[in-house]
């Protein structure tokens, strides 16, 4: 292909099959390094330490144990640790990125950041929420969901989940524990409880 | 609804519902899909670039004391955008089996060595004009369990950041003229043929070095923002 060809075409998705954990989350049980972690924690970063966590479940209910989730998130003041967001500060350390590969039970867990609030296209302020990739053997392409927080009361105002019909915005909604800063919040690929996907 | 990279382009991958490929039937969403604007959290992305990657970590073939047994391979090729722009800095990731078709993942059973000079794991990132390269050994075919005598075409398995979270893609390189094509309910979920092709490498003579090793060119495509994608046809 000459360099000035325009293609005719995306390159079309393939599932992340069954064996992906060596090369993408070895977490110390391969010989390959550990470029990516289910943290976005540096030793600066401002703003509330949370936990997010859950299980992914299929459409019968039964546990994902080879899934991957990838999540990215705005820091404490709402920006993007991308030089496209023109607003980016050159503060931190912090990149806003992790991603986690899912258990024998289904589980899942991110140490993270309660993210700012994200200008919406309009420069209206949506409510604070991270992004989800879902990957899994059986998926042939990702799908990505947000999660939001029970605790946020920019959530009735939130233009993406007004987007959300009223009685499915639950699965896009952690839940904060009572007594410490851990969010729960499970995936279900298919079914009743679905969890909402976004077509973007 | 605004769309800064068109949701057309989506129209090449496969549906999540492929029933010939069994392990997609539980586990693709049988509600639709929400469309919703892109707003900055969807237009940025994560950025990783030389830091992550280790000296050597584009060569499969040096991970490990001796060389791995197989035939040595390059791969390379540039990511683009839909557009035809390439796109720089971007981080490539990719797995696969080793040349007898076995993955050194612990779940993996299929009864072919493992070889303790090949890992299958490599990393780079590309460069100003897009360009990336890969040694490795090219993979072997594998059986699984989806149907009778089901083999999966020789693959290998790419992960590329691009511009965006939108642009993420997770995908699988084949080689040319693979008969195991027409009976790979994976290759097939993509229902246009030009697509899949774009799945499939080409072999560069131009690019092979002799006495040394084959080459596979492998463009990858990732959206772009300016993309003009023919409707469905
Ligand atoms: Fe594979």
């Amino acid at each position: 292909m000459q360099d000035s060809v325009k293609p005719d075409g995306i390159t079309p998705s393939q599932t992340v099959g069954p064996f992906f954990k060596y090369g993408l989350t070895p977490t110390g049980e391969y010989a390959w390094n550990d470029a990516f972690t289910n943290s976005t924690l540096t030793p600066d970063v401002s703003g509330d330490r949370i936990r997010i966590e859950g299980r992914v479940f299929d459409g019968d209910g039964v546990a994902v144990p080879d899934a991957m989730l990838e999540i990215w998130q705005a820091d404490v003041q709402g920006r993007f640790a991308d030089p496209q967001d023109k607003r980016a500060l050159p503060n931190a350390s912090f990149r806003g990125f992790a991603r986690c590969g899912t258990d024998k039970d289904g589980n899942y867990s991110f140490e993270t950041i309660k993210p700012g609030a994200v200008p919406d296209p309009a420069g209206k302020p949506q409510a604070p929420h991270i992004l989800v990739a879902v990957f899994a053997r059986g998926m042939l392409r990702h799908l990505y969901t947000r999660i939001y927080f029970n605790d946020e009361a920019g959530n009735a105002a939130d233009p993406v989940l007004a987007l959300v019909p009223a009685d499915r915005r639950a699965t896009l909604t952690a839940v904060r524990e009572a007594s410490k800063p851990v969010y729960r919040l499970d995936l279900y690929l298919q079914g009743d409880n679905e969890t909402v996907f976004f077509d973007v | 609804m605004t769309f800064i990279y068109p949701i057309g382009s989506n129209t090449a991958h496969p549906l999540p519902l492929s029933p010939d490929y069994k392990s997609s039937i539980k586990r693709a969403p049988n509600k639709p899909l929400i469309p919703m604007p892109h707003t900055l959290s969807e237009l940025t992305g994560p950025v990783y670039g030389h830091e992550t990657v280790r000296e050597g970590d584009n060569d499969l073939t040096r991970q490990h004391a001796g060389e791995p047994l197989g035939e040595r391979i390059i791969v390379h090729g540039h990511v683009r955008d839909e557009d035809g722009r390439g796109v720089p800095n971007s981080l490539v990731e990719i797995w696969q089996a080793n040349s007898c078709g076995r993955y050194v993942h612990v779940r993996d059973q299929h009864p072919a060595p493992l070889d303790p000079n090949f890992t299958g794991a490599g990393r780079t990132v590309s460069d100003a004009s897009g360009y990336y390269r890969f040694v490795t050994i090219k993979p072997g075919a594998y059986p699984w369990g989806n149907h009778h005598n089901a083999w999966r075409p020789a693959h290998i398995h790419l992960s590329v950041f691009g511009y965006s979270f939108v642009t993420r893609l997770v995908t699988q390189m084949y080689f040319p003229n693979d008969p195991l094509f027409p009976f790979d309910p994976i290759f097939n979920s993509v229902p246009d043929e030009k697509a899949r092709a774009r799945m499939v490498s080409s072999f560069d003579l131009e690019n092979t070095q002799p006495e040394w090793a084959l080459c596979y060119r492998f463009d990858i495509v990732l959206r772009g923002k300016d993309a003009t994608p023919m409707e469905n046809h």
